[in-house]
């Protein structure tokens, strides 16, 4: 056998000594961190769940962002601040996750402007009220404690710790989305109208786009699409990302909501959502995926208008980031500082 | 001109005095003030630390996991260091003090 055949067999039993270990690794239930050898397409997946995850948190800064200036009172402002502020940082600790499989922060942001990279299409809907802060935190925010709670026991390191973090601070988004819509349904009746259309506008963005397509046949959907989504859930939850079917979680979301729903006094717009308590959870109305999607085309207005604002915010921070280089490039460096 | 606004730092935190500063993540910074003030904004903003440490990624001089079984196996072949590996001082055993 000649030389290359033979380096070719050693890395071939290389790979499988590695994958071994990695598997072992999972099935131990231990974390797999930065350094350890991974299969490509482990690395692939993680990549594109955090990056599209650290995209969403920056993109959904902006429909609450755009209510900072028009809050009712200055203790409204003050707490949507610090809720907006929140959803920069998850986006950094995400970011940061990213950065430990080997891409730079300049990668990931240029591959969401360019729109190779996606965030949840939830944001390509317009806040037009002020309830509609309180009905996105309360909703989609909610949405994604009941998605994020098990990614703290996901299987990538850097991940798990992100997302632990990222979920101490979101029950405080929820609550304060919660307070606001609770306080204008103790209002006048306009207020409480405002506060229903705000919830009747959110509902479906929340409990179809933030879990995700559906991934069983308790999907409700077209078998395909089921199909589909399974595929990618097994392969997913086999390496220990995921923890539970997009349905799964979907299903503990309205378990959660009805109530504080009926404790509102504000209806859930889907007449499907009763009590079943034979299966001992809230019954809903099956979500045509096809129209849904079709209605949320990159073209649409909104969508447009998300990643243009973001590209703007960048190219309008480029001076600053000229001149800490430069001003780094003068003596900021920390070894000649030491 | 290098881009140093990308320079990775890490960032450790002692969340109360009486622990150690411990590792809490990542912040960017072009030197090591831009650096604390990312990491005050990033990982200070509720709770009541004490202090922040910030340390270029860069300086960092990490294990490789694969060296894991010669760095770290000494613990399985030496049980005598542990105390329970010895008569205890008790008759009914450790519980008593």
């Amino acid at each position: 056998m000649d030389d290359e055949g033979v380096v070719r067999l050693d890395a071939e039993y290389d790979e499988a000594r590695l994958s071994a270990h990695f598997e072992a690794l999972l099935a131990a239930g231990e974390r797999i961190e930065p350094r350890d050898w991974m299969p490509e397409g482990y690395r692939r997946m993680l990549l594109r769940q955090i990056a599209q995850h650290a995209h969403s948190e920056i993109i959904g800064m902006q429909p609450e962002g755009a209510w900072l200036t028009r809050a009712p009172t200055l203790h409204r402002k003050a707490v949507l601040l610090a809720k907006v502020q929140d959803e920069a940082g998850h986006g950094l600790y995400l970011y940061a996750a990213a950065e430990t499989l080997g891409v730079s922060r300049a990668e990931l942001l240029d591959a969401l402007h360019s729109g190779h990279q996606r965030y949840a299409a939830t944001f390509n809907h317009p806040a037009l009220t002020w309830a509609d802060a309180g009905a996105i935190a309360w909703l989609t925010d909610g949405a994604a404690v009941v998605n994020q709670v098990p990614l703290c026991q996901t299987s990538y390191g850097p991940y798990a710790r992100a997302m632990r973090r990222v979920c101490q601070e979101e029950a405080f988004h929820v609550r304060q989305g919660y307070d606001m819509l609770h306080a204008l349904c103790q209002g006048t009746p306009q207020q409480k109208e405002m506060a229903q259309d705000a919830v009747n506008r959110w509902w479906l963005p929340a409990v179809a786009l933030m879990f995700g397509p559906p991934d069983t046949v308790a999907g409700g959907a077209d078998a395909r699409t089921a199909a589909m989504g399974a595929a990618v859930t097994r392969r997913s939850m086999a390496w220990g990302i995921k923890r539970h079917t997009n349905d799964e979680l979907r299903q503990r979301f309205v378990d959660q909501v009805v109530p504080q729903a009926e404790r509102l006094g504000l209806t859930l717009p889907d007449p499907g959502i009763r009590w079943n308590e034979e299966r001992g959870h809230y019954d809903f109305g099956p979500i045509d995926w096809r129209v849904f999607r079709d209605s949320l085309g990159d073209g649409s207005l909104v969508a447009r208008q998300r990643l243009a604002h973001r590209v703007a915010a960048h190219e309008d921070g480029a001076w600053v980031r000229e001149a800490v280089d430069a001003h780094a490039a003068g003596g900021g460096d920390w070894r000649e500082a030491a | 001109m290098t881009r140093r606004i990308r320079t990775p730092w890490e960032v450790f935190i002692r969340p109360r005095r009486g622990l150690s500063h411990q590792h809490v993540g990542s912040v960017h910074g072009a030197d090591a003030e831009m650096a604390l003030a990312n990491a005050r904004d990033l990982y200070a903003r509720r709770g009541d630390p004490v202090s922040i440490w910030v340390v270029p990624s860069e300086a960092v001089r990490a294990s490789s996991p694969a060296e894991k079984d010669p760095l770290f196996a000494n613990a399985a072949d030496k049980p005598y260091r542990y105390p329970e590996f010895f008569v205890t001082l008790h008759e009914d055993g450790d519980e008593q003090h």
